[in-house]
Parts: structure tokens; sequence; C-alpha cells
């Protein structure tokens, strides 16, 4: 039988309820019921093995190379532990489907049940120890969930907070822990740890080890100082604080402490740290118990406490103590189970917990009355039910503690004291809420609630007594066989008893009774009307941990502010300064000399060039604030430079790519110009002050500083390396088999399209993104209100001509263009031809796919350009977005294509096609690549200049609102409704600018052709 | 020649640094493509200069790497134009975004003249 389908289980099973639908409370209860049982069964067969004492492995690998594997391992502690957890879930899911209201959307909550489940399962199945603190770090989280389940709750949420905080920051500790562990024993496999104990504890890292072990489990089992997440969680619905807050989860820290038992205790600092956590939190909680108002708050405060008798009992180095410790474990888990579930049943009842409010329910709720009073009887240790029992063997070993004199008189009077407390709370408990006249004021009248919800009540009690009454002949072997798992030969002789004789432990309890009693009775008054707990309310654990989260949260913020910028410039003077810097390392050491290679002899014409290239390149820095155009000419004619650069050193094809994106980059920036505000020098010099003048000179200096060393690094740089003979690279490769493994002369194309395809293929599909991104951005473009209006220069181009050239329906634009719209109509189908061109000479010529589709996009803006935008938009033939989807399709179609043949994705396939008229013809499937190149730059190159071009008229109705001229490639509806809001608006340029072009402007779709227009002109939105 | 060719790359480098740490968006996308040429051109040049050379191969025979100009560069910055023509675009619509949204076309939105 497999051990993994025990935990894999209830995580397949919280898939699948998290799609069931939302008021499904019974089918996913089901699920819930079903996947436990299941777990319950597989468990359960594993019974015979454990008997024998075998230790049941199964390993999956995870990463061998770094000794992880997947091991699950279940031995008698495991077994019992596994139990526990798969029963309590199906009694807790059964519960859950009563308490649970109608509207609460309940399948998120068992998915995160379940989720649960599974994770505490990986943890006890553990067999390797990162894993076991994978599922660990898995139980917080989805505590956290469900914590957080009614999420519009601020306690809810605060509380969720809080116990993820405590318990993930321990369970990091945990991790620590967990990897020096490894370390030492060298391997993180629970079984070969397991056995080195000797060597742990006499390594000099034990105390670390310890200490981040215990901070791992004192957080999960909110052991003092960590306990105060607890009652905080009690906020969750209360099937989860019987599951995860009183059952399951907060064990896992006692569960480790257990695990870890025959590796770390048997020392003094085990003793001291956890022996004195476990005290604190025994004697504290309970006292803190006895004053809480709310139901749930004793229960979870009488978990800190019992929990740190476990842990106490732990720490005690005795290993009777140890058995007393997991039978512990099992009794609390039935009657503090068993006792929430009757807090939630009274609080699903009546509609409070509150127990100044409540009294006298016996006479509603006579069942659910008589089980909570078994559950409290069992709390408070009262004989012939289990709690009594582990009580009674914690008693004895406080007797018979060894050490100094406190140690030895302390411990047992510690011990009565708790006794005392918990006598003084259990009755509290039991007397104000079911005893005492009945009160009327509740929300809700009480009743006995659904006989299913008792049900898993009753069984818990019922367990109680019967253990309670015969615990040798029930549980005598099941504790047997979890002990001896864990302490292996050692085992010591014990009995398991209720009657052990007149002994000095039954004369504590007796004390204990009494001294319980009449301490309820002295209190009872000041009970009902206390609000916080006496002496200790000071150091609230809460209240300090909300003040270092919020000092923490601001230290943080001051830090951030302090390293970090949101200012740009210091960003990008910052980068550079660090580039320089890291560049400057390795030269240190004595610098970079010329190389050995020849030089070239130097060319005038070449000089010349660059002369007039490095002159624009400084006119471009110089003029790009007051001249943009001009500085926009003079970076393009640098950029020519550069073209003839690639030209003059053997580069075609960079030199033709390079030329083309030249002008359609100069087409774009030109287009972006219009929306910048106007900035003229004398106006800037004379609003600023002389005392910001200075400092802006003083920064341009820096910076001009900063451009020059950095231009000179860089020159430096490539001198040296150009000097130099190059180093054997993967180049010869490509030209020597270019020809004939690939067919193609162009061994850049081919490098490109056929060696270096994938590259390539990513290439374009960032390029086709960007594209639509821009598209994206622009649809809700919102320019500033001056650059709204119609440029000087079409406003007075307006009035010469006295006609607007805008007039979309004639067969040419009227006025000064129409001659030139003839020519650049003329040049489209040429352009086509030369892309044509381009494209299918590129394998073996200069040329392809990139230079070809922005020769076609570069004939289709010169149609904006000359024609104007709406003439231009009203007889568009082209699609881009069309574009874009077919040129990636056809690429990835030429990659799978190979498949067909057998070959890896993106081979060339080739054959010789013999065609009529044509002959035969060499095709391959690096031509479908290309084309698909092609048809995406198209596509991509147009959009973007295209969406760009049509904000112009975005501008210009803005401008005209009243006169909309008909176009064809905007419908009426998106007409109609920017109508309506600018008539709504009338008067939108002076009084009210800022929030009315945004208005407007969201209901003008751009009409860039093939724009889904109905999307776009839905006059609710934004508006 | 090599030298000419470094120096090339020098003043478009400082150039374009000079313009990347100017408050106002234009000047920073003017500065991008100036520095974008130096870039293109030092990755090029990796390949080291060779005039007369251009990797087309005519013959099987003539398949010898010494013939011929380094084709990865090239490849290189081919693919790094188109996409830097691509992101000039998409920067270009951003700063024109921000300059709606923020009323001014400084770099952080708002901020001293300098």
């Amino acid at each position: 039988m497999s051990l993994a389908w025990i935990v894999l289980l209830p995580f397949a099973g919280s898939l699948c309820a998290a799609f069931l639908p939302s008021h499904a409370r019974n089918a996913a209860a089901g699920l819930v019921d079903v996947v436990a049982v299941i777990c319950v069964i597989l468990v359960v067969l594993h019974y015979p093995q454990m008997a024998a004492g075998e230790v049941v492995r199964q390993s999956l690998q995870w990463a061998p190379g770094l000794g992880l594997e997947i091991t699950f391992r279940l031995d008698g502690f495991a077994w019992l532990f596994a139990m526990l957890v798969t029963v309590m879930g199906a009694l807790v899911a059964l519960y859950a489907r009563y308490y649970m209201a109608p509207q609460d959307p309940v399948p998120r909550f068992f998915s995160f049940f379940l989720a649960f489940m599974g994770a505490m399962l990986g943890v006890v199945l553990s067999g390797n120890l990162i894993q076991l603190v994978m599922f660990w770090e898995m139980t917080s989280l989805t505590s956290f969930m469900l914590i957080a389940y009614w999420y519009h709750r601020d306690d809810a949420r605060r509380g969720a907070r809080m116990a993820l905080t405590i318990t993930a920051a321990g369970g990091l500790c945990l991790l620590a822990a967990v990897l020096i562990l490894g370390h030492i024993a060298g391997s993180y496999d629970l079984d070969v740890v397991l056995r080195s104990g000797d060597l742990v504890r006499g390594h000099s890292w034990y105390l670390a080890v310890l200490v981040l072990i215990a901070l791992g489990a004192l957080t999960k089992s909110a052991q003092f100082p960590f306990h105060f997440w607890l009652p905080h969680a009690m906020a969750a619905p209360t099937p989860v604080s019987v599951y995860l807050h009183s059952a399951t989860m907060v064990k896992a820290g006692v569960f480790l402490l257990v695990r870890l038992w025959p590796v770390l205790s048997g020392t003094e600092a085990w003793f001291w740290i956890i022996g004195s956590a476990g005290l604190c939190s025994l004697v504290l909680g309970a006292y803190a118990a006895v004053f809480q108002r709310d139901m749930k708050g004793v229960l979870a405060y009488s978990t800190i406490s019992h929990l740190g008798l476990i842990t106490l009992l732990l720490g005690l180095n005795s290993s009777l103590a140890l058995i007393a410790a997991i039978f512990h474990i099992m009794n609390h888990a039935t009657f503090k189970a068993s006792l929430f579930m009757a807090a939630g049943m009274v609080d699903h009842e009546t509609g409070t917990r509150d127990l100044s409010r409540l009294s006298g329910l016996r006479r509603a709720m006579p069942i659910t009355a008589t089980l909570a009073a078994v559950g409290a009887a069992s709390m408070a240790g009262v004989p012939l039910f289990n709690g009594f029992l582990s009580k009674e063997m914690f008693f004895t070993e406080t007797v018979f503690v060894s050490g100094n004199l406190v140690t030895r008189l302390g411990l047992p009077i510690m011990a009565v004291i708790w006794g005392t407390l918990s006598v003084a709370y259990s009755l509290r408990f039991i007397l104000q809420v079911f005893f005492g006249p009945p009160t009327h004021d509740l929300p809700r009248q009480p009743h006995e609630p659904p006989r299913w919800m008792l049900f898993p009540s009753a069984l818990l009690v019922a367990s109680c007594l019967v253990v309670g009454v015969f615990p040798a002949e029930t549980v005598g072997p099941y504790l047997d066989m979890a002990a001896s798992s864990v302490m292996g030969e050692n085992m010591p002789s014990h009995s398991l008893a209720v009657w052990h004789g007149l002994n000095l432990p039954l004369a504590m309890s007796l004390v204990a009774m009494v001294a319980g009693t009449v301490l309820y009775r002295a209190l009872g008054k000041y009970q009902q009307g206390a609000t916080v707990v006496p002496i200790i309310n000071r150091f609230d654990g809460k209240h300090l941990f909300e003040f270092y989260l919020q000092k923490m949260d601001v230290f943080a913020r001051r830090l951030l502010r302090w390293l970090s910028t949101e200012r740009l410039q210091v960003q990008v003077l910052l980068l550079i300064g660090a580039v320089f810097a890291s560049a400057l390392i390795p030269l240190s050491s004595g610098g970079l000399p010329p190389g050995d290679k020849p030089v070239t002899p130097i060319e005038p014409a070449f000089a010349l060039i660059w002369l007039v290239g490095a002159f624009c390149a400084v006119g471009a820095a110089t003029q790009a604030k007051y001249h943009r155009l001009a500085a926009l000419s003079l970076s393009g004619a640098a950029g020519l430079a550069t073209c003839m650069t690639f030209v003059w050193f053997s580069a075609p094809d960079l030199a033709l790519t390079q030329l083309i994106v030249e002008v359609v980059t100069l087409v774009l920036l030109l287009l972006g110009l219009r929306w910048l505000p106007r900035r003229y020098k004398s106006v800037d010099d004379n609003i600023v002050p002389l005392q910001a003048r200075v400092r802006a000179q003083t920064r341009r200096l820096r910076d001009l500083g900063l451009a020059i060393i950095a231009g000179s690094g860089m020159a430096a740089l490539s001198y040296s390396v150009l000097t130099r003979q190059a180093g054997e690279g993967i180049s010869p490769f490509f030209i020597e088999n270019s020809l004939s493994l690939a067919g193609g002369s162009n061994v850049v194309n081919v490098i490109l399209v056929d060696f270096r395809g994938f590259d390539t293929m990513g290439e374009i599909t960032v390029v086709g993104i960007v594209a639509l991104t821009v598209f994206a951005l622009l649809r809700r473009f919102r320019p500033a209100i001056e650059s709204m209006g119609l440029p000087v220069q079409q406003r007075e181009q307006n009035g010469e001509t006295g006609v607007s050239p805008r007039d979309s329906h004639a067969l040419l634009p009227e006025g000064p263009m129409m001659l030139p719209a003839v020519i650049v109509q003329l040049l489209l189908p040429v352009s086509g031809m030369v892309a044509m061109f381009f494209l299918l000479r590129g394998h073996n010529e200069p040329g392809g796919g990139f230079v070809a589709g922005l020769v076609v996009a570069t004939a289709v803006i010169l149609q904006y350009l000359v024609g104007g935008t709406a003439w231009a938009e009203s007889r568009t033939r082209i699609y881009p977005h069309y574009w874009i989807a077919t040129g990636l399709l056809c690429a990835v179609g030429a990659g799978v294509s190979a498949w067909a043949a057998g070959r890896p994705f993106l081979s060339a396939v080739a054959g010789d096609v013999k065609l009529p008229v044509i002959g035969a013809m060499h095709l391959s499937t690096v031509l479908l690549f290309d084309l698909g190149v092609f048809l995406l730059v198209v596509g991509a190159a147009v959009l973007i200049l295209v969406a760009l071009a049509h904000q112009s008229r975005r501008g210009h109705r803005r401008h005209g609102t009243g006169h909309i001229e008909a176009e064809g490639a905007i419908s009426h509806a998106a007409r109609t409704s920017a109508t309506a809001v600018g008539a709504a608006v009338p008067d939108h340029t002076a009084a009210a600018p800022a929030p009315v072009p945004a208005a407007v402007m969201a209901h003008i779709p751009p009409a860039v052709p093939g724009a889904t227009v109905p999307a776009m002109a839905r006059p609710d939105k934004d508006s | 020649m090599e030298t000419i060719y470094a120096l090339a790359i020098g003043v478009l480098t400082g150039s374009g640094v000079w313009l990347l740490l100017r408050p106002r968006t234009f000047q920073v996308i003017v500065g991008l493509s100036l520095l974008s040429y130096a870039v293109n051109l030092f990755i090029f040049g990796m390949g080291r200069l060779l005039i007369g050379g251009a990797p087309i191969i005519e013959t099987l025979s003539k398949a010898d790497p010494a013939l011929y100009d380094d084709p990865v560069p090239q490849a290189l910055v081919l693919t790094a134009i188109v996409i830097g023509f691509a992101t000039t675009a998409l920067f270009l619509v951003v700063l024109l975004a921000s300059r709606g949204l923020t009323g001014n076309d400084h770099v952080d939105g708002s901020g001293p003249e300098a």
C-alpha cells in the first residue's frame, strides 16, 4: 500500500473541492469525509507492520544530485499521529457541514481544510527533514487561509496575519536548524539523523540546533513566549479551531520535539530550554484561562496550558515522561476537540460565546450540556476520564524529578497550582454556561443542534470515558507501539491503570480539585466582570507584536527612502557610474595597451564621414532641448554615418536595415513631436531664478564630465579591441557550413533564419508584443490640453487654401499635396515589388524578411504623411493585427513542419518543386520562416506608426467638436457617443479643461484599421 | 581607420550619455538612439574591421573564414536594430502618455529645471 497516497489524496481532494459550486455544502463536506475515511483506512492497513515494530519507507527521486528525495516514512508514533489527523479530519468535516452557514462559500473552506490535512499528514509522514519543513510551512499557510476565512472581519485578518508571521518565522528557524542538523549528520534522511544522536549532542553546534528547533516547535505549539497568536486565531470558524488549534496543527510543535527526542534530548540545555518554556505556558495559560469571557478564549488558553504540559513532560528527559507526553497528546486532542465543538454548538444555537451572558442552557440543550460536562471533567483531570490518567502520570514525573531543591520542590508545587487553576476554569466553563438560571436575552432562542452535529462530539466524549476507565485494554498497545518507535530498545516498563494505590500524585490531584473548587467559588463575582487578565495583562503579546510590526514598517520605509530614489536622473547617474566603476576594476592592474593587429590605413572619405557624424551627434545632444526637429535631423544624420560605416566594413545587410529603420524611426519621432510642450530658451531663462540656474549649471558640468569620461572610456576600449587579433569563436563554423548545410550564400541571413532561427522567433515575438503594447497604450491616450488644437502650421494652411485638406472622400487629397499623393500612391505597388525582391533573394544576397517588411511599412506610412491621416485611413487595406498573427503563425508553422519530416523544431526542410512555366524551383521551410518575419515586421511597424498617426485626428476632432466628418473606419455608434459627450459639455476649453478631454477621448476609437470598434464604443466605460 | 572608428563610438557614447542624464523625456529618447548607434558599432567592431569581405559565399570552394567578415556580430546587430526600433516606439508612447498625464515632459513627471 502506497504511503504517498495518504498524503496526495487530500491534496487531490482539495483541488476538486475548490471547483465545486459555492453553496455545495453537502458535496464539499462529503468529499472531505470520503477522503478522510479513505486515508483512515490506508493508515489502518499499515497497523500489522507497525505492531511488529517495522518502519515502512517509500522514496521518490527529487533532486538526487543534492541528496534530496521525497521520502515517506511510517513508524509507530507517526501511525498514531496520522490516525489522529485523519480521524479528527473526518469528524470535524462532519461537524463543519452543520456548523457553516448556508451563505458561506464552503468550497473554499473545505478546499483549504483538505489542503491542511494533506500538509499535516506530510509533516507526520516525512522521512526527510527538508521535506518536513516544506509541509510544515504549508500547514502555516493553510492555517492562515482558514483563520482568515471570514476575511471581511478585521479580527480574522489580524489574527491570521499574526499566526502566519509567528509560525512562519518559526518555520524559517526550523529550516535553519534542519540544515545544520543535516550537515552534522551528513544526511537529511530522518533515519540517519535519528541514529546520530550522540554525534549531534556532542557537536559544537548542538546548542544552535536546539535553540532553532525550539523556536520552530514553540512558535507552532503556541508556547510561551510565542503563545499570544493562538487566542487571536480563535477568530477562525470553530471547526478550524477544533481541528487546527486544538487537535492537530498546534501539536505539530510537540510532534517535532518527540520526533527529535532521540537526537536532541538528554542534556541540561534541553531540560532548561524546553522544560522552562513548557512550565511557563502551563501555569500562565491556565491562569489566563480563568479570566476569559469568551468560551473559545478559555479553551485557547487552556490549550496553551495543556501543550505546555506536554512540552514540560518532554523537557524532563525521562522516558516515562515521554510516554506520558504522547498519551496526553491523544487525550488532549479528544477532550479539547469535543469541548471546542460544544463551544461552537452553543455559539451556533444562541449566537454568543460570552460567558457573562450565557447561563442555564442545560434545559434547552441537555445533550450538549452532558457532552461538554464530560469533556470539561476530563480537562480538569477528574478520575475515570482520560485526562486524569495523563495528569497523574505528569504529577508522578514531577515528584520523581531529579535536580536541586528548587526543581524538586518547585515542580510539584507548580503542578498543583496548575491543577487547581484547571479545575477552576473547567468548573466555570460548565457551571456558567449550562447551570444556573436560564437567560432570555440571547440573540437566538437556544435549542439542541442537529443530531449529526452532536455525533462527532459524542464519539470523542465516549472515547474519553472508555479510555479513562479501561486504559490498558484500549490505548495501551498503541501507546506502547508509538513510544517504543521513538525510544527503541530503551523502552521502560510502565502500567496504565486508573488505580495505582494511595500515593503522592493522587493526593496532589485531590488537593488540586478541592482548591480549584474553592478558587472558583472565591472568584465567582470577580470573574463575571473581569475584562482583562489581572497582573499579566500588561505583558500583552498582541500589543507588543503590533507595536514592533509597525516599527519595522516605519523602519523599512525610512530605509527605502534613504537608500533608493524615484528620480530617473539619479538612477541613470548611478547606473552609469556603476558601469564605469565595474569596467575600471579589471583595468586597474595595469591598463589595456594597444594590441598587435596591423592598423588599416586611414581613408580621408571615411574620416570626413565621421567628422560630419561626430558634429551631428554633438549637435543633436546640444539641440535636443529647444530645437527638437533639428536634433532629430542631426541624430538621423549620425545614424546615416553609422549606416555608411556598415557599408564600408562589409556589412551590407546591416546597412540596408539601418537605413530603413532610420527612416521609420524618424517618421515615428516626428509623429510624436506634435504632443510635446513647446519650450523656448528665452522663456526658460526668464522664469528660472538665478540660484536654481547656478545649480543647474553645476549639474550640467558634472554630467558633461561624466559624458566625456564615458565617451573616452568607450573609445579607448573599442580601440584596444580593434587592434587585437580576434580569438577563435564560433563564426568559422557558420561560414564553412552556410552553403553546404543550409544552402544559403548570405551567412548573416542564414544565421538569422536557419542556424539561430529560434532566437529570431523569440525576437519577432517581442516585436509583435511591443507593437500591441503601443497600440493598447494609445487606445487610452490622453494628450495634454495645450496640444489638443490644430497645430499652427495646419491652421495657417487651412486659412490660405480655405478648404480642409482632409476631405476623405476625394479621390486625391486636395490642396498642395495632390501631386505628391499621386506619386506616393504609385510608389505603393513598387515598394511591394522591392520588398518581395529583398525577401526572396535574402538567403543568398543582402536582404531578408526584416528589410522587406520595413520597406512595406515605409511605403504605407508615406501614404499617411502625404495624403493625411483621415484620407489614408478611409481607404486602408492593411490590417496590422492580422499581419502580426499570420507572421507568427508562418514562423511557427515553418518550425513545426520539421516535425513532419521527423526532425527537431525549426530544422530546415527543403526540396525541389517542378512548377509549370517557371520550371524547377528549390523551396525550403526557411523561406516560410522568413516570410513570417516579413509579415510580422510589416504588421508591427505599420501598427505602431498608424496608431500614432491616428492620434492627430483625435486632437483635431476634439478641437472641432461640432463638425465631425463622416469617416469610413469609425462606426456610427462610436461617433454618436462621442458627439453626445461633446454636446453635453459645450464649453470645455476654458473653464474646467482637465476631466473633460479625458471623457471625450475615451469614446473616440483609434481608427486603426482592423480595430474592434464595437468594443470601444461602450459609452459607460470611463465616463 | 580603427582610430576613427573608436573615436566615432566615443563621440556617440558621450553625446548619448549626456542626453540620458537630461531631465526632458525627448532628450532621453534622442540620447537612447545615439547610444544605440554607439553600442551597435561597438558590437559590430567585435568582429574586427574588414574591407571588401561581406559574408556572402559564392561557391563552396571559397568557404574560408579568413576571407570574410565575422557574420555573428552582424547577425546580433541586425536583430538589435529592429528591436531598437520597437523599444524606441514603446518609449515614445510611454513618454507621450506621461506627458498627457502629468502635464509636463520631465522624466519624473515633475522636478527642477536643468
